[in-house]
């Protein structure tokens, strides 16, 4: 094997402006069907939806389904399904809810609000959905139960669970520091929020920077300059746009007067002070990076699309595909359990019926984001863009004013519809 | 450099040995008390009917399947391969008749499926991989270019060179071949062939599965023939014909035994 007799690299000819850019047709047209709803919904609505404060909102509305979303995309790829994210969500957050207002201030004797409760409370919920998802993983993997009965059984159990732990009641109020993942109550204000929105800025560019280095070192083709600099140019413009108008986004000045009063201190005259980044949209963009780095650049992405793609060839290649799915579904619990500290925190209290119908929402979210039920096809953005989608469409519609008959009618109508428009788009370009 | 039959005669230790394989489906025996060995530059014929039980016995060896009874030797130590991992770590390497590929990666993806390179940081180095990948495809298949497209994308030719690629890459010591040859057209069969005879030569043994009684004539030391499960026997190519061979497959004996 010490040949080196390597192929030569043809230089491609005849090729499109998407081709140049190396973009995703395919998501490109999902942000173009975002786009146009948006515009549409502003245009109906005389330029209400469009404004900081409803993409404020839209992105914190949007962050509890996104986050078990892109769990939901290795799931679907390895050709399993999971239907109990909405039930196993609410087990979660009953689990966090109990601890935070029983275990740690009477059990342990702290009182209420003690700096430590969030962290107890985060930590064993997130256990508890991992245990959970591992469970569920076990029994497909291990017992071979179908994933779509386990986790249909999981529906049931978990919802009813979460409503024995509670005895059905609401749990509330929450910790005070918990409360901070919701969204409006934990914001990282404007200096920081630019500071964080100039350091992902440079980091994509670098991103961007390094893998054209690691193509040249390698002497495989790589994109035109003028191409790097346009992708540089949309990244960096939607990174510092994104944080600019959830700047934008003022805290309304009396809320901001109680503040300041709740200080001891008087608002000077004329203050304005933007929400900046939400913390919670800032978790969901580190689910987002760090999914896509193990969907991209890890073994174990590697194998969940290999075994999504052909599960005997997977197997025949020494891969353990019992254990990856025990993984698979760990991942996908802790990712509930995740999504249950914003969803609680951003509601403030633990509600019986918390989570509801979130496994539709999730799998439509995955399905429209151009996750392939029939397995190995999925990204990490589709999922989340999919998300944001129907919580646009969902909130666009309220906002309208349509009844929400219709609002669930025309949801699910654009979720088939999505998938046929995804079907004939492969049959044209030929992909599987 | 002696040659295997050189070696046969000398009594040499087999690089495997597969005694007395017995495998069952749900109360059928798909291989019943099957014995074989393979010598280091040997290539070695299994011939039967479909259903006969070849690849099934050497799915056995690959660590597809596990046996219910015999055992099996690697350089005369008694080995347990109870799946593929296992296999693998005794450098046996197999181009499986399905050839096991994931449709939805490509061709560098495939051929480290379960072993891939990885950065200092752990991840996967694609760039490397790819590299690696054009190198080895250069010397198998030079008119391959579709580097960057999912294997679903690609002809069946294109497609078995990358199973062969996977399977000769990893410095195998022991290879499977399962009907290496099904998918291909003259001019692709004709490079298998030339690439089984180089393998050949640096020392690698071989089980090759045929259904062409002429191949094995013209690539094999020995042939092994199967029917119903069981072995009907093995013999030394130079000693028979295509006509002894195509008796073993279709009736079952061995040549010198009476046909009744």
């Amino acid at each position: 094997m010490t040949d080196t007799t390597s192929q030569p690299i043809t230089p491609q000819t005849k090729r499109n402006i998407f081709q140049q850019l190396e973009l995703d047709v395919r998501l490109l047209g999902m942000i173009g069907a975002f786009i146009i709803l948006c515009i549409g919904f502003n245009l109906v609505t005389d330029g209400r939806f469009l404004t900081p404060r409803n993409i404020f909102n839209l992105t914190i509305q949007t962050v509890s389904v996104a986050i078990m979303a892109s769990g939901m995309v290795f799931v679907i790829v390895t050709r399993h399904i999971d239907l109990s994210v909405g039930a196993l969500l609410a087990t979660c957050s009953a689990v966090m809810a109990m601890t935070q207002t029983e275990f740690v201030p009477h059990v342990l004797g702290l009182g209420l609000n003690h700096p430590i409760t969030w962290v107890v409370a985060v930590l064993v919920g997130l256990v508890t959905g991992t245990l959970i998802g591992a469970f569920h993983g076990w029994m497909v993997g291990y017992l071979t139960i179908p994933a779509f009965i386990v986790t249909l059984g999981g529906f049931l159990v978990w919802r009813n669970v979460a409503w024995y732990l509670t005895d059905g009641q609401t749990i509330g109020p929450l910790d005070s520091t918990f409360m901070m993942f919701g969204g409006i109550n934990g914001t990282l204000g404007v200096s920081l929020s630019w500071i964080l929105g100039i350091v992902a800025t440079v980091l994509a560019l670098l991103t961007l920077w390094n893998s054209r280095r690691a193509k040249l070192a390698h002497e495989f083709p790589v994109k035109p300059l003028w191409a790097e600099a346009v992708m540089a140019v949309i990244v960096s413009g939607a990174i510092l746009g994104f944080v600019g108008i959830l700047n934008a986004y003022e805290i309304p000045s009396r809320r901001l007067a109680r503040l300041f009063e709740a200080r001891g201190e008087v608002m000077p005259e004329g203050l304005t002070m933007g929400y900046g980044l939400p913390i919670s949209v800032l978790i969901l963009i580190a689910v987002a990076v760090v999914m896509t780095i193990v969907a991209r650049r890890t073994r174990l992405g590697r194998y969940i699309f290999a075994t999504g793609g052909n599960p005997d060839a997977a197997e025949l290649s020494g891969i353990n595909t019992r254990l990856l799915t025990v993984k698979i579904f760990a991942i996908m619990g802790f990712l509930c359990a995740l999504s249950a500290v914003v969803a609680s925190a951003r509601l403030a209290n633990h509600s019986n019926d918390i989570g509801t119908l979130d496994e539709l929402r999730v799998i439509a979210a995955a399905v429209i984001g151009g996750t392939a039920l029939s397995g190995g096809f999925g990204t990490i953005y589709g999922a989340i863009l999919g998300a944001l989608i129907m919580q646009s469409l969902q909130s666009g519609m309220a906002m309208v004013g349509v009844d929400a008959p219709f609002q669930n009618i025309v949801v699910g109508s654009v979720l088939v519809a999505a998938v046929f428009i995804d079907i004939v788009y492969r049959k044209r370009v030929g992909a599987k | 450099m002696t040659t295997p039959k050189e070696l046969r005669a000398q009594g040499a230790t087999p690089m495997v040995e597969m005694n007395n394989i017995s495998i069952s489906f749900g109360g059928i025996k798909a291989v019943d008390d099957v014995s074989v060995d393979l010598h280091p530059g040997e290539v070695v014929g299994l011939l039967g009917h479909n259903g006969a039980g070849k690849s099934t016995l050497i799915k056995v060896l690959s660590g597809a399947y596990k046996m219910d009874s015999g055992e099996i030797r690697i350089n005369g130590n008694k080995v347990e391969i109870t799946n593929p991992r296992d296999a693998r770590s005794h450098n046996i390497e197999t181009i499986y008749q399905t050839l096991a590929l994931a449709d939805n990666l490509d061709a560098a993806s495939n051929l480290f499926l379960g072993r891939e390179i990885v950065t200092a940081t752990g991840l996967v180095n694609d760039a490397a991989m790819e590299a690696e990948c054009r190198k080895i495809m250069g010397r198998l298949n030079p008119n391959f270019r579709k580097f960057n497209e999912p294997v679903s994308a690609l002809s069946g030719g294109q497609r078995q060179s990358v199973a062969i690629a996977r399977a000769v890459y990893f410095n195998a010591k022991i290879l499977i071949m399962d009907e290496p040859t099904a998918a291909l057209g003259p001019h692709e069969t004709q490079m298998v062939a030339e690439l089984i005879q180089q393998l050949k030569a640096q020392g690698i043994a071989i089980f090759l599965i045929d259904h062409d009684v002429h191949a094995v004539m013209e690539l094999c030391d020995r042939a092994s023939v199967m029917k119903n499960g069981q072995l009907v026997g093995t013999v030394d190519i130079d000693d028979v014909t295509d006509d002894d061979l195509l008796s073993m497959i279709i009736l079952g004996k061995k040549p010198g035994q009476d046909t009744a």
